[in-house]
């Protein structure tokens, strides 16, 4: 069994990790363009959105968008940056770095999601203050919307991360979990984020209804919405309860299953495994 | 010759006490789908012992030496490394050993003092009576000579640094047995240099490496012992001396004789010269004797088996050893 101090050791590191990764994602150009870009995407939909009204409403389609997309931020970008990271790292051999290292699986793990969750919410926070900011109908005046913001979003990030880490283990090759962007975008396309899921077929309502997505984003607009605009939801209610129940499941099954998923995958990882993806990334690329 | 018969039986010739034995490997075998790629490695380190492991491409080298770092389960055989098996090693396990691997690219926007900050954080609660750990950051900078390019961002580091620094995490965790896969590929011959004076100070203070060269000049230089993987197995294991004795057995001699020119091989020079000259006394001239060097009898072996005849020339090899 582990000892306490190695714990504490492992949960310092991951921590220190998480740090230095955060500050070096802030510092590298790229990084910090990977956050903004989608998020200026996302208000210029919005500002494009300002003066419509969510049918059959009198609403704001503007205020109803960013509420989809602040819970689309949390349940895909955790699935989207957790799996491309993970991919990523076992092609330079970071991964290897930490199998090398007593505890240091654990430890990187507990750094990566430091260093994902704190990402998604910086974007979550400056959606949500820009937001507040220009369009007018967000309530956000109750602590009930910010207890209820809180629950979702902790629910939506153990909902989607073990997903990111399963999918990011399964596929060796960073191409492969990068095309998992597609799927994502279908979803986020289906699950009633730009547009009343109530205005979809039937059947499409019930697909997006199995993923976490759909939940995150009703989960978000229940928080910031006015409770009328529970009417243009499927059975015109915010089903805080299913919202609860289905998020809940993914992440008993997603934390279930990871932790053998990566367990498996670590197993794997060795110096010639790493040398043959190196060779064949480089094959690709000539 | 009883000199070769020494090497192929261990010593001393009782059985080593466990406490001083590093790695114990008997009967190692590994096989990818119906390719033997190790068909029973047999060998031991002492505590201590700088042990090189030589072989041509495909040899099996990097087979071997991950089966010992727990990384790549094994098809069969006995293995132990500081008492442990490695398929089932745990945590502290792990925290006694350095891994150097042929390659890596990772954490390439990190500084190099943070990343070994951040390693070496991994390894305060492995200390004991023995070792403190882990190696403190600045002390080790300046051990492998990256003192001015601590703060550098790794990725910003040439090669030859790239690879101190892979050296540096490897050891940062003081280990007992350390295990370095092709350390001074790509060196200048100024880093490789360094890099022999640093595996002599490790093995100074007791720890025990295991490293992986194709470069026998190398392997001389740095190893107590050498062992020769081919055809997936050990087919020659001892002191760089012993291995240039017992492998150069056969010399060839040549000399000319009234404006003729002969030359002659045999395993036994001395003796071949001394009659040759009872026959011919003053007649003899121009005399040359021209032993097999270690590196002649071995880039033979690496011919021989990138060539496709692993078997002929383990054979050959094992003629050669007796």
């Amino acid at each position: 069994m582990i000892r306490r101090d190695e714990l504490t050791t492992l949960v310092r590191a991951g921590l220190r990790q998480g740090r230095i990764e955060i500050r070096i994602s802030f510092t590298t150009l790229s990084e910090v363009l990977s956050y903004t870009i989608p998020m200026i995407g996302f208000f210029v939909v919005m500002l494009f959105q300002k003066g419509h009204h969510v049918p059959g409403t009198t609403f704001s389609l503007g205020a109803n968008t960013l509420s989809s997309m602040l819970g689309a931020t949390i349940a895909t970008s955790g699935i989207l940056t957790l799996s491309l990271k993970l991919a990523e790292e076992r092609t330079d051999g970071t991964l290897l770095r930490a199998k090398a290292v007593p505890h240091g699986m654990s430890g990187y793990l507990i750094g990566k999601i430091v260093t994902v969750t704190s990402g998604s919410m910086t974007g979550f926070v400056v959606s949500l203050v820009g937001g507040i900011l220009l369009l007018p109908g967000l309530s956000v005046g109750s602590a009930y919307s910010w207890l209820t913001m809180l629950w979702v979003v902790v629910l939506a990030f153990l909902a989607s991360l073990p997903i990111g880490a399963i999918i990011g283990s399964i596929f060796s090759d960073p191409t492969w979990t990068g095309l998992s962007i597609l799927p994502s975008m279908g979803l986020i396309g289906i699950s009633g984020m730009f547009f009343p899921i109530t205005h979809f077929p039937v059947w499409l309502q019930d697909i997006a209804q199995v993923f976490p997505l759909y939940w995150a984003g009703l989960g978000m607009r229940s928080a910031l919405l006015p409770d009328h605009m529970a009417a243009v939801e499927i059975g015109g209610s915010w089903r805080h309860l299913a919202t609860f129940g289905v998020l809940a499941v993914w992440a008993a099954l997603g934390l279930t299953l990871a932790p053998i998923v990566m367990r498996r995958m670590a197993r794997k990882e060795s110096g010639s495994n790493m040398e043959h993806r190196k060779a064949k990334a480089i094959a690709r690329a000539r | 010759m009883t000199g070769a018969q020494q090497l192929t039986t261990p010593k001393p010739a009782a059985p080593m006490p466990a406490e001083d034995t590093a790695i114990e490997v008997r009967d190692l075998r590994m096989r990818y789908g119906s390719t033997d790629v190790l068909t029973g490695v047999d060998f031991t380190a002492r505590r201590g012992e700088v042990i090189a492991l030589l072989g041509p491409n495909g040899a099996g080298k990097t087979t071997t030496i991950e089966i010992l770092e727990g990384f790549r389960m094994r098809s069969a055989g006995h293995v132990a490394v500081l008492g442990v098996d490695p398929a089932r090693g745990d945590e502290r396990w792990r925290a006694r050993l350095g891994i150097v691997l042929q390659s890596w690219r990772d954490h390439a926007k990190w500084q190099v003092r943070e990343l070994l900050d951040y390693i070496g954080s991994y390894y305060p609660c492995h200390s004991d009576d023995r070792v403190r750990r882990p190696w403190p950051t600045d002390e080790l900078i300046e051990l492998v000579g990256l003192t001015e390019h601590a703060g550098k961002r790794v990725g910003r580091l040439s090669g030859g640094q790239r690879r101190r620094l892979d050296v540096a995490i490897g050891i940062v965790g003081r280990p007992e047995l350390l295990f370095l896969d092709e350390p001074t590929a790509g060196f200048d011959p100024a880093a490789r240099r360094d890099f022999h004076d640093l595996v002599h100070r490790l093995a100074d203070d007791e720890t025990t490496i295991l490293l992986t060269t194709h470069d026998l000049d190398e392997a001389d230089k740095l190893a107590d012992r050498i062992l020769i993987l081919g055809g997936g197995r050990v087919i020659a294991n001892g002191s760089p001396d012993e291995l240039s004795r017992s492998m150069s057995g056969e010399a060839e001699v040549r000399w000319s004789r009234d404006g003729q020119r002969f030359v002659h091989g045999t395993t036994d020079a001395t003796r071949f010269v001394r009659e040759l000259f009872a026959q011919y006394g003053t007649d003899v001239d121009d005399l040359e004797v021209r032993r097999a060097t270690l590196e002649d009898t071995y880039m033979a072996l690496v011919r021989e088996f990138e060539a496709g005849r692993r078997e002929a020339a383990v054979q050959s090899f094992r003629e050669v050893e007796r």
